[in-house]
């Protein structure tokens, strides 16, 4: 299930951590004022970030 | 793959005003993919909502979208209907919004079955005005207005719409994204009075309050204490305790929709004549 390009549209995300929190493969993590993909080698593409967001600032692409 | 919720935003709308994880964005996106779902022609749609932090929504979509005074939505979505019935008639807003201020229109629109479909945000507090509280905060939690805890008993909106006439309710929550869409989308189909509740979160001006550690919390709690009504049915009172029903509550073809009945007053009238 490899293939995903995560984007993360730095200026709308507000650093809430709801996707990160949400996420069940510990792909994302949380920064300062932003979220950061750190494996998205190991994303499942469940969307389950990109429906949660309430600030349209992460986007799950096939790669 | 990745939703494409730009084309129904207002070019350089975003980002938006909401608090980081307020819960209005999440259904925003979520009445956006209803309106692809149903195929929504945008020039003859209507969103129509009142004041307050959720009822900031339609001014972001790309839509025949009206903001118009405090609890009034319900009002100016019914007169848009009468004048247009063939225009799709969208409602939002929140739980002060629909059931303090505008608690009248709320239950009149749904006493005449009026088709339009109303999204009501129940983050159980007035957020915009910093944390007031509304008649959907839960007793005993504290607002701005009741530091020692809400004393007051708490209006249930579902059942508030069925009792007052609403022919399609429903109810999901923030935390639930693919079932909302999909309640808005079977409300806006539906012929006549829809009533979609999403119980949400305000971090601001009520988890801050009520010792939720984060916004991440109150949408755990959200998860949890949530029972799809056909479950609830196998359950005991003791299991439901302090729980609540999602899914549809409510669902009536039977009743007349009142923009018909409306048109076959004026043709028997006018054919009498
Ligand atoms: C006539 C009138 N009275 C009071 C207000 C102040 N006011 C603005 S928003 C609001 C409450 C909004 O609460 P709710 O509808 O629950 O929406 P939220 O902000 O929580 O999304 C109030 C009382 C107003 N704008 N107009
Ligand atoms: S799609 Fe699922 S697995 Fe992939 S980053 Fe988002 S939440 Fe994590
Ligand atoms: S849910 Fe959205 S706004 Fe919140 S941290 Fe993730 S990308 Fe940023
Ligand atoms: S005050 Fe509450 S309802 Fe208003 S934008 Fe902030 S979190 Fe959302």
């Amino acid at each position: 299930m490899s293939g995903a390009r995560i984007e993360v549209i730095e200026r709308n995300c507000k650093a809430c951590s709801i996707c990160a929190e949400f996420c069940p493969k510990d792909v994302l993590e949380m920064d300062v004022f932003v979220v950061k993909v750190v494996k998205p080698e190991d994303c499942i593409k469940c969307m389950q970030c990109e429906l949660l967001c309430p600030d349209f600032a992460i986007k799950v692409h096939d790669a | 793959m990745a939703y494409d919720y730009e084309k129904s935003i207002r070019p350089g709308k975003l980002p938006h005003i909401w608090c980081p994880g307020c819960g209005h964005g999440i259904v925003m996106k979520g009445l956006i993919r209803a309106m692809d779902t149903c195929e929504l022609d945008r020039n003859n749609t209507a969103i129509v909502s009142g004041i307050g932090c959720a009822s900031r929504l339609p001014g972001y979509l790309d839509a025949c979208t009206l903001h118009t005074a405090h609890g009034r939505a319900a009002a100016f979505a019914t007169g848009v209907k009468m004048a247009k019935p063939e225009m799709t008639v969208i409602c939002c807003g929140g739980d002060g919004d629909g059931t303090a201020i505008g608690g009248n229109h709320f239950i009149h629109a749904c006493r005449r079955n009026i088709n339009m479909t109303y999204v009501i945000m129940n983050n159980f507090i007035y957020g915009m005005t910093g944390g007031q509280f509304s008649p959907c905060t839960p007793t005993g939690m504290k607002a701005s207005t009741t530091p020692y805890g809400n004393p007051d008993p708490v209006f249930d909106i579902s059942k508030l719409a069925i009792g007052a006439g609403a022919t399609f309710v429903a109810r999901t929550t923030a935390a639930h994204p693919r079932e909302i869409d999909k309640l808005i989308a079977q409300g806006i189909k539906h012929n006549g009075m829809s009533i979609i509740e999403v119980l949400d979160d305000c971090p601001t001006s009520y988890g801050r309050r009520n010792k939720f550690r984060s916004v991440v919390d109150m949408m755990k709690r959200l998860k949890k204490d949530a029972v799809p009504a056909k479950a609830a049915a196998k359950m005991t009172p003791e299991q439901l305790e302090g729980k609540f029903l999602t899914g549809v509550l409510y669902h009536d073809n039977e009743k007349a929709e009142y923009t018909e009945q409306y048109a076959a007053l004026i043709k028997r009238v006018q054919e009498g004549a």
